[in-house]
């Protein structure tokens, strides 16, 4: 690997973690109600949408409430993004007038992007009109993100308060993080994208003559192209800030329309991991010890660092051809090297790696090389990152519960060992609290075994997978990963847009995403109720390396001996046969 | 002669030969599917054990998925690895069984003297003891076992409590007092009681006792509710793990199939697939978790303490506060003789003389400690009495001073204010010098005693509160691992901020009232801390009540003994520090285990995976890193040290893991070492010897 190799991820690290704090500590001030500038600005408009919606903005929720709120608004968006694919044909903003989506890829588009997945199974440039693009999948961009920050805050609540019963607002919480967070980051990351030349037009398709003509499969002769177009910039800011993924264009952020430069590129990534990251911060400080976000973020740090070097290391090095046929993969000032089969030129490997690591740790899911291509250990990082249950800095909010669930087991077995009930930040870990832990802990696990096997055990399931033996199944694997821990991020290779991957991994998506949310909010309903226990030389500190080391070790090994033996049968049985 | 009982100060011995022979055979009747169910773990593996048996009847029978030996070989081992964990727990079991067995002989039925009234010259009517209710009144004679518990309303009588205490030295009972209570089973010696029943049959201490030691009526504690769902949990999704493993196997094969139809791939066998499921379920700890319950629950039995529900013993391990009663706890019994402070003008020794001629007779301890002391400091050896023609002058409340007068003086000890006023009369004062060493004494929290001959005053005697040798370093310990002591005095403040500053604890209550104790339990539980205390009074039942963990001693009134929720038979106040440890031990063996168990699988997936799939991609073998001979070998190891272990951590499970009074970050730092990192690597070496073992006897 060259020098400029390391320089880019640790820029990559560096502005990423410089962001945490400012950001971090500005996301606190949001949801404790204090003071943070932008408030003045724009409290009128806040005031306006409560008064609008008749949410009064004191009233507490209790855990049922809450959930109450957050799968109602999540159903009506799932409708609302049904219903305007499927009748886009005779609503404006239809440029390249087209059809109707088909029920079931409506179905799977709708439940994808309210469940924050934004797993897709059409391109968007020739399903989707630029209506349903903006008021469909843009909206649930902001809103699907909004949600799962709303349900961390209860959680945080729920570990920050003590003897209550109320978790905040959904509402509130809703408006807030959308407004005064999303909002204005969008803004700032569209501004940068347009700077580089990614697209934001009404305009129709434009079609151009191309210089070298080409022949199609079928033998006619091609002349000339299509360049599809778009509101790209400001859906694309908000896809990758809400941990998203779903691109504009069918090949995401590979596409030169969404994705041209390296600074582009750069801007992507740290919007990725911006937020999940500072969310950190935020829960240290709303807990009232900054010591237990900085663990927990040391905690996915360390996970996504092994991973990223573990991504680079494997596509650095090429695989040797079958053919053995000589092929020059040695990195020099001029090339890549390495494995540079789908993907961009002008991102090389570096990137294209570090970009499959980012995406995959948080819930993203948004790519910029194809993950099908990679060597089998390369490709096996962003599965397996998926299958740790999508918590190595995770979805926006999403991440942090569920990393704050891990944390929960991990204090469970670590506070026998030192002979205490085990508590969590004071707040005492007993049956209930296991049992929404196990919950969330087990759903995404058993959704990725149940839909895999089923895939691989019918005949619609095994019809569209590209490539045989071990790589099919890994094609499979990693689709069945991606929608069931709410990735979205596609392998490629794997002809998903039928009717059983449509279904199939539709429902995966509504429980990996559902069934984590009400156990989450009943597990900050029950904790909220408790009293903090004042910590001594007694209990067991949860902000030391030791507990950071713990912390990896039970999300690694919850996720690593669940998915082994179906690892071995795709990625590694892949690379131990090359 | 008294029949010695002796079954609780002899700690028994682990594997009690006699234990171990019921035991294997309660191990074969826990097989019952309505026992196992209770245990979702090992449930499982029943399950499998049923399903691979089946198999290999399938395959002696010539249609088998795989040799009959081999699938012989693991239904056996499946079987054995049940076995094993019933066999954890029936011994665990036995051990209170035998327990049991002993008090059991102590509850026989006897005749009871029934009495309609308080007055015993009315007579009375023999029933038997099972027909006594509670409030019936019972007269209770020399010879005779007290037919139940209850509480002593007239006499006094020495009582034999050996059948519960183990201690066979006799005990007082009398009306009144701390220690009225009397408990069914133990016998009179001497002279009679008049006993008012407050238990009904069958719910006597004695009851309870027999119940709780043979674990009748355990009930899992919240703790281990909540790690059996974790557990279950885990179980869940190996199972999920396994069984999708099929599929993906059936995929496998065709894929390869496609590729080259000479392939010898063969989709993986239920049987393997359930070996796998075994090996991955935290068999260790599920076999074992109820064995570390009773055998925790049986530690306080060997301490002698009495816990009336699992629930405290687990309580006990996360206790932050500690009240300590000062007397008995921190102090020894009571106070001692230190010094002899002379007066102006009056030699040390004929100080130490005069105030040895004063406590002769004098049988409080504090006057014996004064003979003590002037024998040890100045050889002034115990004299006789009626030698000296000497007259005892007892301590009276009028003149608040005791003496002695012999033929030619009269010598007083007491109080400083006693002696003035006593000086005053005859026109006498105390000399500065005294004065002065008397400030210094109640300074620094003891009690001076001023000794007068005739008016002469001779000195000062210092009467200090000995702390207990090794006490500050036990509270040091305790602080270490975050337990907060706090005395409970009834002195002035003054006098126990000294001695709470001499025996190192972190707080003390001072001028202490059954109100304002209970007051401060409230407060440390308000923030959130679980307090524990001990106590024997029936004014400190409210605050026993009010504790988290309350030991009662055994020596102390029936209501102190109900408001608790353990009872120390030893009556050791001190013994609530064994308590914590025990409890916190308990959970630290759980949690150790655990770990352990998790970490184990890391290794199993070594032997297995690549033997499970050896036929479908050979490229596998890779991960083979133990070398193992065949693929059936790797299996067959697998399940062997997966059932093996459980045997081999039954002493660790009973025993419990070593414990160490160190603060949390290190004990953990420590256990996740030993049983974590172990846990990591054992099994490599265990299943890879198994191997060896398996092809160097030719079964494989």
């Amino acid at each position: 690997m060259q020098w400029q190799s390391y320089t880019q991820l640790a820029l990559y690290l560096g502005l990423l973690l410089v962001c945490v704090k400012p950001l971090g500590a500005y996301m606190a001030r949001v949801y404790s109600d204090q003071p943070f500038g932008l408030d003045r600005l724009l409290a009128p408009v806040e005031r306006g949408i409560y008064r609008l919606a008749g949410v009064e903005r004191k009233a507490e929720m209790g855990w049922k409430t809450y959930a109450g709120a957050v799968l109602v608004f999540n159903l009506l968006g799932l409708l609302v993004v049904y219903l305007l694919q499927r009748i886009q044909q005779w609503l404006p903003l239809n440029p390249a007038q087209l059809p109707a989506v088909t029920a079931d890829s409506a179905f799977n588009t709708a439940i994808s992007f309210a469940s924050n997945t934004n797993w897709q199974g059409y391109s968007g440039e020739t399903s989707l009109s630029y209506l349903t693009q903006m008021a469909g999948l843009g909206v649930q961009n902001f809103l699907s993100a909004a949600t799962g920050m709303a349900v961390l805050v209860a959680l945080i609540r729920g570990l920050s308060r003590q003897s209550v019963r109320t978790l905040g607002n959904f509402w509130v919480d809703l408006t807030r993080s959308t407004l005064y967070i999303l909002l204005p980051l969008a803004c700032v990351v569209t501004l940068l994208l347009v700077s580089q030349g990614v697209v934001q037009s009404f305009d129709p398709y434009q079609s151009a003559t191309l210089l070298q003509p080409t022949t199609s499969s079928d033998g006619t002769p091609v002349t000339q192209q299509v360049l599809p177009l778009g509101p790209a910039a400001s859906q694309i800011a908000i896809k990758q800030l809400g941990t998203n993924g779903g691109g504009f264009f069918g090949v995401n952020s590979a596409h030169p329309f969404e994705n041209p430069t390296p600074l582009s590129n750069l801007v992507e990534m740290l919007a990725i991991l911006l937020i999940p990251a500072a969310l950190c911060y935020t829960f240290g400080v709303m807990v009232g010890d900054r010591r237990q976000g900085w663990a927990v973020l040391a905690a996915m740090t360390l996970i996504f660092v092994a991973f990223m070097a573990l991504s680079v290391a494997a596509e650095q090095q090429a695989p040797p051809l079958e053919s053995g046929a000589p092929l020059a993969t040695a990195a020099t000032p001029l090339q890549a090297g390495g494995n540079m089969e789908g993907k961009e030129t002008r991102f090389g490997i570096a990137n294209s790696a570090l970009w499959a690591t980012a995406t995959t740790a948080a819930s993203n899911g948004s790519v910029n090389s194809m993950h099908d291509a990679y060597t089998p250990l390369g490709g096996m990082v962003p599965m397996v990152l998926m299958q740790l249950g999508e918590v190595v800095y995770g979805g926006v909010g999403s991440g942090l519960y569920g990393m704050l669930t891990f944390a929960i087991i991990a204090v469970f077995v670590a506070g026998l060992m030192v002979g205490r009930t085990p508590e969590y930040l004071g707040k005492k870990i007993e049956t209930f609290e296991m049992k929404m832990a196990a919950l969330i802990i087990l759903i995404p696990c058993v959704t990725v075994l149940l839909a895999t096997a089923l895939a691989v055990s019918t005949d619609a399931g095994r019809a569209t997978v590209a490539n045989p033996g071990p790589h099919g199944f890994s094609e499979i694997l990693y689709a069945a990963s991606s929608a069931g821990n709410n990735n979205g991020s596609a392998f490629a290779g794997l002809g998903a847009n039928t009717p059983f991957y449509n279904m199939l991994l539709g429902l995966a998506m509504l429980s990996a995403r559902y069934w984590l949310i009400v156990p989450t909010l009943a597990l900050a309903g029950a904790l909220v109720r408790k009293q903090r226990v004042p910590t001594g030389a007694g209990t067991l500190p949860t902000h030391t390396p030791l507990f950071v080391g713990l912390l990896i070790g039970v999300v690694l090994i919850v996720g690593a001996l669940t998915f082994i033996p179906a690892l071995a049968l795709g990625p590694i049985v892949e690379q131990l046969m090359l | 002669m008294l029949q010695q009982h002796t079954h609780s100060h002899q700690p028994r011995p682990l594997f009690d030969p006699q234990i171990m022979r019921g035991a294997i055979m309660a191990a074969v009747r826990k097989l019952d599917p309505r026992h196992q169910v209770r245990n979702p773990v090992m449930f499982v593996v029943e399950v499998g054990s049923v399903l691979t048996t089946g198999l290999a009847i399938q395959a002696s029978l010539g249609q088998g998925e795989a040799s009959p030996g081999f699938i012989w070989a693991i239904a056996l081992w499946l079987w054995f690895t049940v076995l094993f964990a019933n066999f954890a727990e029936a011994v665990a079991e036995g051990r209170g069984k035998a327990q049991a067995a002993t008090l059991r002989q102590s509850r026989r039925d006897v005749q009871a003297k029934q009495l309609s009234s308080t007055d015993r010259s009315r007579g009375y009517t023999t029933v038997p003891s099972t027909s006594l209710r509670k409030g019936d009144l019972v007269l209770v004679e020399a010879g005779d076992s007290i037919p139940g518990d209850g509480d002593v309303i007239d006499g006094v009588a020495s009582v034999d409590e050996s059948a519960i205490t183990g201690e066979s030295a006799p005990v007082i009972r009398e009306s009144g007092g701390d220690r009225s209570a009397v408990t069914g089973g133990t016998r009179v010696l001497s002279d009679w009681l008049i006993v008012r029943i407050t238990a009904n049959p069958g719910e006597t201490f004695l009851d309870r006792m027999i119940e709780m030691v043979e674990g009748a009526k355990r009930q899992k504690t919240p703790n281990e509710i909540a790690l059996n769902i974790l557990l279950a949990s885990l179980t869940i999704i190996f199972l999920f793990a396994t069984v999708t493993l099929l599929p993906f196997s059936l995929y496998s094969v065709a894929a390869v199939k496609a590729l080259d139809p000479a392939s010898s791939a063969a989709p993986v066998t239920v049987t393997v697939l359930v070996a796998l499921l075994v090996c991955l379920i935290p068999t260790t700890i599920g076999g074992l978790l109820s064995a570390i319950g009773i055998a925790g629950m049986d530690r306080m039995i060997q301490a002698n303490v009495i816990a009336m529900s699992g629930r405290a013993v687990e309580a006990a391990g996360d206790v932050d506060v500690l009240l300590l009663d000062k007397t008995g706890t921190i102090t020894l019994g009571n106070r001692q003789a230190t010094a002899f402070l002379p007066a102006p003008g009056i030699s040390a020794a004929r100080l130490a003389d005069a105030a040895q001629l004063a406590s002769l007779a004098d049988e409080t301890p504090e006057g014996r400690s004064i003979v003590v002391l002037a024998k040890e400091q100045y050889g002034i050896r115990e004299r006789s009495i009626h030698a000296l023609e000497a007259e005892f002058i007892p301590f009276s409340a009028q003149t608040r001073m005791s003496g002695v007068q012999v033929p030619d003086r009269t010598i007083w000890k007491g109080a400083v204010d006693a002696i003035e006023r006593y000086l005053q009369d005859r026109r006498a004062a105390l000399p500065a010098q005294v004065r002065a060493d008397v400030e210094t004494i109640a300074k620094a929290g003891g009690t001076p005693l001023v000794v007068v001959e005739d008016v002469t005053v001779l000195g000062v005697i210092q009467l200090k509160d000995i702390v207990k040798g090794g006490i500050k370093e036990r509270f040091g310990a305790l602080r270490q691992m975050g337990i907060k002591t706090v005395m409970i005095t009834g002195d002035n403040p003054l006098t126990a901020a000294a001695i709470a500053a001499e025996a190192g604890v972190d707080d003390f209550l001072a001028q202490a009232t059954p109100e304002n104790k209970l007051e401060l339990i409230r407060e440390y539980q308000r923030g959130g801390r679980l307090v524990a205390m001990t106590g024997d009074g029936t004014n400190d039942a409210p605050a026993l009540a009010q504790a988290d963990v309350a030991v009662a001693m055994n020596s102390g009134t029936q209501a102190a003994k109900e408001a608790g929720n353990m009872v120390d038979l030893d009556s050791n106040p001190t013994k609530l520090i064994e308590v914590v440890e025990i409890g916190k031990q308990l959970l630290m063996t759980r949690g150790a285990l655990t770990t352990f168990s998790i970490a184990n699988d890391i290794a199993k997936y070594f032997a297995i995976i690549p033997a499970a799939f050896a036929t479908t991609y050979p490229a596998l073998n890779r991960l083979n890193i133990m070398r193992l001979a065949s693929p059936q070998s790797a299996i067959i190891a697998a399940v062997i040290f997966n059932a093996l272990v459980i045997v081999g951590l039954i002493p660790l499970a009973l025993r419990g893991i070593a414990y160490r009074p160190v603060g949390a970050a290190l004990v953990l730092r420590r256990n996740l070492l030993i049983y974590g990192l172990g846990g990591l690597i054992v099994p490599f070496i265990g299943i890879k010897l198994i191997d060896m073992l398996l092809v160097g006897l030719g079964l494989v």
